[in-house]
């Protein structure tokens, strides 16, 4: 792959990007390489227009917020740096036995599925975003009656002070009934 | 073809006296023809009726073993056909019918019986669980049945160089025979698995071993008789590496020939909505013509029609009407009970109606041998496969793979069609094979299901899931696909287990799915869904429901439902509910 840019990847960085993510050497150089040929302006950073560019990502309904996933967070909110999109990912690493590690933790990945229900990240799930999303997910072929009724069902479900929107904790509490651990 | 040809008891009492006078006419005085009112004519419809009362017998008899609870739970059904088959049998033998009448002959099993079983194994297969394990399943298929056949071979063949057995069969054919009996068919195991609800890895693990295995065997068993029928001594090391090589053309060669046909199936059935009548038809038939196809360019029949089912689903299913969709789903499974149901009853009279050959140490060896290198070989590739798995199989499991290896129908088939010119050896071999097959289907298929609960093994969980549980699985679901296809790497953050086969089964399936989603379906399908996740909706509606029942028990009323339309239709489900 094309690794050859101008912008190497220095051992010192490799060895930084591991102790922060816990990735092996060999899959932070795959991941670079990839980074680099989604960078298509070369700038060593991505902007959205470059993940919209993967041809998989156009069928996946939240696209959207998973690219934006990347951009949270991130130092100027627009474009991503080699470093930063590697953290992110490392949410996503299969946590290893007796070696948790602070970006994969169980309660880390909640956060992560957390923040991609909580869209304006106030730190509560409101019903409109719950709505949002299965908008996406179920797509325009149901009732907004219906949508609506699952919406409140859902909320209703894992809301334990009736205030009408799910908090953190909360949403750890019903989820805990699965282990999410297995599935991110 | 010879048909088969087995004549109810009351009629051979009755045809032997008639047998001068079935045939064009009865005359039997001299003033030439003469009207008859009735006339008796027996072969006339005699491979039909047969047939017709062999199917009826059976059936009646499966229908009586349900009656009694007790012997079902206790014995599987394959064991109590095989009783049956055994007593008609010695009924047939006792009235002195000629033997080679109720035998099955290999043609028929391998043209007619066999095609109905495998074709549905294929079509209800949980496709995604199916391609989740991808890697692990085909590790245990084709490595798993390659290192039974050479290590019983090898060691059978070691034994009668000792002289211990009456006859010692060359090499190849002791791996001829290593071959078939390695074809496990544990459909036996699997009745008992869906019972219980084991855990789905389980559960696909055994049932994709089974399926993609019996196609192993067949491919082994077809190469080791052409190498037999070419002679030990001519072998040059060409015909070896020809041999290795058609290995992959006949499995690759049947998979590519079924996912044509299926192709066709679903182009087909996109017209097809002003004639749902002929629908199942062409689901059935092109199913069929798959198998044919391979069978006559000598690829791999079964792995052809198992492709079939697998890729045809989705799209048919889409197509069809929703009565279309039952009548596939249900012919289909009434085939397949109803031609199992008939291999195991032949399987039972062929026990009365073949010449024995009685070899103690050949049959006992056999069977210690298939139990000790199944056991090693499951160990040794579960260690493998663990490697690279994120769900690990633990040594229950393995255990139950490894018990759950009983020999059945395909076994029997292939045996029964071997040359007796070409194989002196065939009869000790025929007798192993039926021991074997006894041996496991009663012991262990007995012995299982008290095991799986003895040993506790993980169950299937049946709770059912919350709206929320449901919503984030699905989310999450989406995010990690996403975020794999960012990466454009697989495997290294999923649930998959990620040998380098699943990666690359991975890295392909995923853009199967593209493709699929954007070229495949709109060619393929009436009205290409959207992806679509029902699933959300069919829980939300099935929450509901229960929901309005507690709320109509509670306090009597509907006050509180929003929508007309759903209150008809939950007052009627609720009244089926009550009439249950």
């Amino acid at each position: 792959m094309g690794a050859n840019t101008s912008l190497l990847l220095q051992d010192e960085e490799i060895s930084e990007i591991q102790k922060e993510t816990g990735f092996s050497k060999k899959q932070i150089v795959r991941l670079y390489s990839r980074f680099t040929s989604l960078d298509k302006s070369s700038t060593g950073a991505l902007g959205v227009e470059d993940f919209l560019r993967i041809p998989e990502l156009a069928i996946n309904p939240l696209r959207d917020m998973i690219v934006n996933a990347f951009f949270f967070e991130s130092e100027d909110g627009e474009r991503v740096n080699f470093r930063h999109f590697v953290q992110v990912l490392a949410r996503f690493r299969p946590i290893k036995k007796n070696k948790p590690h602070p970006l994969n933790r169980p309660r880390d990945k909640l956060r992560f599925a957390f923040g991609m229900y909580d869209l304006n990240r106030d730190g509560f799930i409101t019903k409109n975003e719950l709505l949002s999303i299965l908008n996406m997910m179920v797509g325009s072929h149901i009732h907004a009656d219906q949508l609506d009724r699952i919406a409140t069902r859902t909320i209703a479900e894992s809301d334990m002070n009736g205030d009408g929107k799910i908090s953190f904790d909360e949403f750890c509490h019903v989820s805990q009934l699965y282990t999410a651990n297995r599935k991110v | 073809m010879k048909p088969l040809t087995v004549l109810p008891i009351f009629t051979v009492i009755v045809a032997t006296k008639f047998v001068e006078v079935t045939g064009s006419d009865l005359s039997t005085n001299e003033t030439g023809h003469r009207y008859y009112v009735a006339s008796f004519n027996w072969s006339h419809v005699q491979a039909p009726f047969t047939i017709a009362l062999w199917i009826l017998l059976a059936s009646a008899a499966k229908m009586g073993f349900q009656m009694s609870k007790r012997l079902v739970s206790i014995f599987p059904d394959s064991s109590l056909l095989i009783v049956l088959g055994l007593l008609v049998g010695l009924v047939l033998y006792l009235v002195r019918l000629d033997k080679s009448i109720f035998h099955l002959n290999s043609e028929v099993f391998f043209l007619f019986l066999l095609p109905p079983i495998v074709f549905e194994a294929g079509y209800f297969m949980p496709s995604r669980a199916f391609f989740d394990n991808f890697g692990t399943i085909l590790v245990y298929a084709v490595i798993g049945t390659i290192w039974n056949s050479v290590t019983i071979g090898f060691s059978l063949y070691a034994v009668s160089l000792t002289g211990l057995f009456r006859v010692s069969p060359p090499f190849l054919h002791s791996m001829l025979f290593s071959s078939l009996i390695s074809a496990v068919d544990p459909i036996a195991v699997l009745v008992v698995f869906e019972e219980i609800h084991v855990n789905q890895i389980l559960y696909i693990s055994v049932f994709g071993e089974s399926l993609l295995n019996d196609a192993v065997s067949v491919v082994l068993y077809n190469i080791f008789s052409s190498f037999s029928r070419i002679g030990q001594e001519n072998i040059i090391s060409l015909d070896i590496v020809a041999g290795l090589l058609s290995f992959f053309v006949v499995g690759l060669g049947g998979v590519f020939i079924g996912l044509l046909w299926s192709f066709i199936v679903s182009f087909t059935t996109r017209w097809t909505s002003h004639v749902p009548i002929l629908e199942p038809l062409f689901v059935f038939t092109m199913g069929y013509c798959a198998y044919m196809t391979a069978e006559m360019f000598h690829l791999s029949g079964i792995l052809a029609i198992v492709f079939c089912g697998i890729a045809m689903k989705e799209y048919v299913e889409g197509n069809i009407s929703k009565d279309s969709q039952t009548t596939v789903q249900y012919f289909m499974r009434m085939l397949s009970s109803s031609c199992e149901t008939v291999i195991f009853m032949f399987l039972g009279m062929s026990t009365v109606s073949t010449k024995h050959q009685w070899d103690t140490a050949f049959v006992a060896l056999t069977i210690f041998f298939c139990l000790v290198y199944r056991t090693i070989g499951v160990v040794l590739q579960t260690f493998i496969v663990n490697k690279f798995r994120v769900t690990k199989l633990n040594t229950v499991d393995q255990f139950i793979m490894a018990y759950g290896g009983l020999r059945g129908a395909i076994a029997y088939g292939l045996v029964v069609a071997l040359d007796e010119k070409l194989i002196p050896a065939k009869q000790i071999f025929v007798t192993a094979t039926i021991v074997m097959i006894y041996f496991t289907v009663f012991l262990q298929g007995m012995t299982i299901k008290p095991l799986v609960n003895f040993l506790k093994v993980k169950r299937q969980e049946q709770r059912e899931k919350t709206m929320h549980e449901q919503m984030t699985e699905r989310l999450l679901d989406h995010v990690c696909s996403g975020v794999e296809d960012i990466c454009g790497l697989r495997g290294h953050h999923s649930i998959r287990d990620n040998c380098f086969i699943q990666q690359f089964i991975d890295i392909n399936s995923h853009r199967y799915e593209y493709y699929n989603t954007k070229y495949l379906k709109p060619l393929l399908m009436r009205d290409a869904p959207k992806s679509v996740n029902t699933d959300i909706i069919d829980l939300f509606k099935k929450i509901d429901l229960k929901e309005a029942m507690d709320h109509w028990t509670a306090h009597g009323s509907f006050d509180m439902i929003a929508s007309a339309s759903s209150l008809s239709a939950l007052i009627r489900s609720y009244a089926e509910g009550k009439s249950k």
